[in-house]
C-alpha cells in the first residue's frame, strides 16, 4: 500500500524543555502558548492577536497557573484561541461554547472558566446559550472579540454587522441593525459589562483582570478589526488604519448606560466598563435554595443552612 | 442551447437556482461554507434576482425559514455542509415528512469531530432517512441539470417532496469546470410555475405540523414512504426531458463497462470518476471489471440495481462513510440487503475509502479492487489506514 501522507510527529517536551534551558526560542507568552502552534491563522491586520495577548496578560497578572484555568471557544477565528493556549481548552461546535462551559464550570466550581468565542458564535448560532446563562449568572468570563462579520466563512453579514454595512452577503449593504452586545448582556443579567478596543489593550487586561475577581457572569467586549472579512468592502483600510480609526472614535465612558452603546457604521465607539454589579451566582443560589432546602428535608426553611 | 462557461462548481449551483427563479435562499455561513449563498446573495442584491434572501442566525433557522415559504407556496433554495446539517437535521426531517418541496445543495462533508471541513459522505448518511429524495453528483454539469431537475421534480403535485442534491465538498464544490448554461427560455419551458398542492393561504385555512397521535402517526409514515417511492416514474421522466433539451441523458443507475464485467465497482459521486479511469486501467490489463455509478440514494432504485448486479461476480462497493459498531458502511448495506433475495447473487465487499477526504487516486481503486478479490475480507475493510 502507498503510503504519501508525512508521517504525524508527537509534540517532543523533552526538546522544549532543552531549548528552554538554552534560553533561545522562547517569548514571554511561551508559558501559556502550545507549542509548536505558532505561527497563527490569523491575517495580517487582525485583531485577535492583540486580544490573545492581552487575555494571556490578565492571566499573567492574576498569577493564574494554566492548571487553574479553562478556556472555551465555539468556531470560526476567534474560535482558534483554544487550539493556541497550552492549557485545558475546548473548541466546541459553532455557538456551544456557553453550554460546555457552563459545564465546566458547575463540576469544577474552583476553576477559572473563560469563554472566548467571535460575535458571530456566541450572538448568532449561540445567542440563546447566552442570554441563559447570563440570566442564570454561571460564573464564566466571557469575552467576545466582535469584528462585526463571519470573518471565517468568507466575510458574511452576522448579528453585529451594522446597518448599511458591507458584507459578502450584503453587498449592496445590511439592512438589518447589528445588536448592542453590552446592552444584550447588561439586560441578561451580567453582572460585568466592558467594551474595548484593540486600540486599548492596557485597559483590556485590567478588564478582564476584574472579570477574573467576580463570581458570576462577565461580558466583555473587545471590538477588532478584520481587514480581509469586513474591511475591505466597507473601505476601512488597513489593520494599521482602522487602529486609527478605534483611537480617533472611540470615547472611553465609565458607567456609561449601555443602551447608548449601540455601535454605527462609521460611528463612535463608545467604550468602558459599563456595568460592574453583585448578584449570587448560580452555584450560591443553588447551595443556599435548592440543597439547603432538600437537606432540611423539603421544608422549604433551608436557609438557615 | 445555452453558453458554455469554465466556472466555479458551487457559483454555477447558485446560478442554477437563480436561473429558476426562486423565491426565498435562507442559509447561514456555518463552517464550512461555500459560495453558494454568498453568489445568491449578490443575484439578489444587484437585481438579477428577485427572491428574498434572508441571512439567518444559525442552520436550524435556515431550514426553517424554508420550511415556512414553502408552505406558503414559495420556490425554495439553500446550501449547507455537515455540521449546517447536523444542526438543521430536525427540520431536515420535518420538510421532509411534511412534504414541503424545497431543494437543498448539500455540500458533503466529514463531520466533527474531530474538527474537520472535508469531503466524505457522513453528513448525507446521517439524514439517510428524512424522506426526501437524494442524488449525488459527480460532475459540475450534473449539478447543474440536478438543481434544476431537483424544483421539477420536487414541485411536481404528485410528488411534493423535498429534494437534496449532493455535492462532493472541495473536490467538486470548489474546481472550475466547464458547465454548459440553460438558457432562460429552456428553463421556462422545463420547469413550470410552483403550484402547491397545499399551502397556507387567508382563502382556504389549513393547519400545518399538527400532531400525529398513534392512531394516524403510522399511516402518515406509510404515505410518505410510497410517496418517495412513486416518485421515481417522475424522476425518470425528468431526466427523459432533460436528454431532449439537452442533449445529457441521467438515470438512476449509471454503468461503464459493465456488460461482460465479472467485477463492478459501485460508487456515489466524484469516486465514480477516479473508479472510470481505474476500470480503463484493470481492463487494459485484461480483468473484466466494470463500474456502476449510484446517482439517485432516495428512492433507492433496487430494480435497476439488482439487474445490472445479478450478472457479476463481485460487486466492490466503494462506501464514503464510517458507521461505527455497524455491521458495513451504509451503500453496501443497502446493496447487501437488496441482492439478499436474489437467487444468484455476487459476493459484495464492502470498502470503506476516502473518510475526511483521504486522497483516493485510481491507483488506490485497482488495489481496493484487488484486495478484494484475493483476501478475504468479511464484513468490511477501511483503506488505507496507517499505523
Amino acid at each position: 500500500m502507498k503510503r504519501r501522507l508525512r508521517e504525524l510527529q508527537p509534540f517532543d517536551k523533552e526538546a522544549e524543555e532543552r531549548a528552554i534551558e538554552l534560553g533561545h526560542g522562547l517569548h514571554p507568552d511561551d508559558k501559556y502558548l502550545k507549542p509548536g502552534r505558532i505561527p497563527h491563522i490569523w491575517c495580517p491586520g487582525c485583531g485577535l492577536g492583540v486580544v490573545l495577548t492581552c487575555f494571556i496578560g490578565a492571566l499573567r497578572q492574576k498569577q493564574f497557573g494554566v492548571d487553574e484555568c479553562a478556556v472555551v471557544s465555539g468556531i470560526g477565528c476567534t474560535g482558534r484561541v483554544a487550539g493556541y493556549l497550552d492549557m485545558d481548552t475546548y473548541h466546541t461546535t459553532h455557538g456551544r461554547a456557553i453550554p460546555f462551559a457552563t459545564g465546566l464550570a458547575l463540576a469544577k466550581p474552583d476553576t477559572h472558566v473563560a469563554v472566548f468565542s467571535g460575535d458571530g458564535d456566541l450572538f448568532a448560532i449561540g445567542g440563546n446559550h447566552l442570554i441563559h446563562a447570563a440570566r442564570r449568572n454561571v460564573n464564566l468570563k466571557v469575552i467576545c472579540v466582535n469584528n462585526f462579520n463571519f470573518g471565517m466563512t468568507g466575510g458574511q453579514a452576522g448579528p453585529t454587522t451594522p446597518l448599511d454595512a458591507k458584507t459578502s452577503t450584503t453587498p449592496l449593504g445590511n439592512a438589518e441593525p447589528g445588536f448592542n452586545l453590552p446592552y444584550l448582556a447588561h439586560a441578561s443579567g451580567a453582572i460585568y459589562v466592558a467594551r474595548w478596543t484593540t486600540f486599548h489593550p492596557r485597559q483590556l487586561v485590567h478588564s478582564i483582570g476584574e472579570s477574573f475577581d467576580r463570581t458570576g457572569f462577565t461580558f466583555i467586549e473587545v471590538i477588532a478589526p478584520c481587514p480581509t472579512g469586513y474591511g475591505r468592502p466597507n473601505k476601512l483600510g488597513s489593520g494599521l488604519e482602522e487602529m486609527r480609526y478605534y483611537r480617533d472614535m472611540s470615547e472611553i465612558r465609565y458607567g456609561a448606560d449601555p443602551a447608548d452603546a449601540e455601535i454605527k457604521l462609521r460611528g463612535k465607539i463608545l467604550v468602558g466598563t459599563f456595568e460592574a454589579a453583585d448578584r449570587p451566582d448560580f452555584m450560591e443560589t443553588y447551595r443556599t435554595q435548592v440543597i439547603a432546602r432538600a437537606q432540611a428535608g423539603g421544608k422549604g426553611k433551608g436557609r438557615a443552612a | 442551447m445555452g453558453r458554455k462557461v469554465g466556472i466555479e462548481v458551487s457559483i454555477a449551483a447558485a446560478d442554477a437556482a437563480a436561473l429558476c427563479d426562486v423565491d426565498v435562499v435562507a442559509a447561514y455561513p456555518i463552517t464550512p461554507q461555500t459560495h453558494v449563498v454568498e453568489h445568491l446573495a449578490e443575484l439578489v442584491a444587484s437585481g438579477h434576482l428577485d427572491a428574498e434572501f434572508v441571512p439567518v442566525e444559525s442552520e436550524h433557522s435556515a431550514m426553517s425559514v424554508c420550511c415556512g415559504s414553502v408552505a406558503v407556496g414559495a420556490r425554495t433554495f439553500t446550501a449547507t455542509a455537515a455540521q449546517g446539517l447536523a444542526l438543521m437535521a430536525e427540520i431536515v426531517y420535518i420538510a421532509g415528512s411534511m412534504r414541503l418541496p424545497l431543494v437543498m445543495f448539500l455540500s458533503n462533508r466529514a463531520l466533527s469531530g474531530p474538527l474537520s471541513i472535508w469531503n466524505d459522505h457522513s453528513d448525507a448518511m446521517m439524514v439517510r432517512d428524512c424522506g426526501w429524495i437524494q442524488v449525488f453528483c459527480e460532475d459540475g454539469q450534473e449539478v447543474f441539470d440536478a438543481i434544476i431537475h431537483a424544483f421539477r421534480v420536487g414541485e411536481d403535485p404528485q410528488v411534493s417532496l423535498p429534494v437534496m442534491v449532493n455535492v462532493d465538498g472541495f473536490v467538486l464544490t470548489h474546481v472550475i469546470e466547464p458547465i454548459e448554461y440553460w438558457t432562460k427560455e429552456m428553463v421556462q419551458k422545463y420547469l413550470p410555475p410552483f403550484q402547491p398542492v397545499s399551502r397556507l393561504t387567508p382563502e382556504k385555512p389549513v393547519s400545518m405540523g399538527a400532531f400525529g397521535m398513534p392512531e394516524i402517526y403510522l399511516e402518515q409514515k406509510m404515505a410518505h414512504n410510497v410517496a418517495l417511492l412513486n416518485s421515481r416514474p417522475i424522476i425518470e421522466k425528468g431526466w427523459t426531458e432533460l436528454a431532449e433539451l439537452t442533449g445529457r441523458k441521467y438515470s438512476a443507475v449509471e454503468t461503464y463497462k459493465v456488460d461482460d464485467a465479472e467485477t463492478i465497482i459501485l460508487g456515489m459521486g466524484t469516486i465514480c470518476s477516479t473508479s472510470s479511469l481505474a476500470v480503463d486501467k484493470m481492463r487494459a490489463e485484461g480483468k473484466k471489471v466494470g463500474l456502476v455509478k449510484l446517482r439517485l440514494w432516495r428512492p433507492l432504485p433496487s430494480d435497476d440495481l439488482r439487474r445490472v448486479l445479478a450478472k457479476a461476480k463481485d460487486v466492490v462497493v466503494l462506501d464514503r462513510a464510517i458507521c461505527p459498531g455497524g455491521g458495513n458502511a451504509p451503500v453496501t448495506s443497502e446493496i447487501r440487503a437488496i441482492m439478499y433475495t436474489e437467487p444468484e447473487r455476487p459476493r459484495i465487499h464492502c470498502m470503506i475509502a476516502g473518510i475526511g477526504q483521504r486522497d483516493v487516486t485510481p491507483d488506490d481503486v485497482c488495489a481496493m479492487v484487488d484486495m478484494a478479490l484475493s483476501q478475504s475480507i468479511k464484513d468490511y475493510h477501511i483503506y488505507g489506514v496507517r499505523g
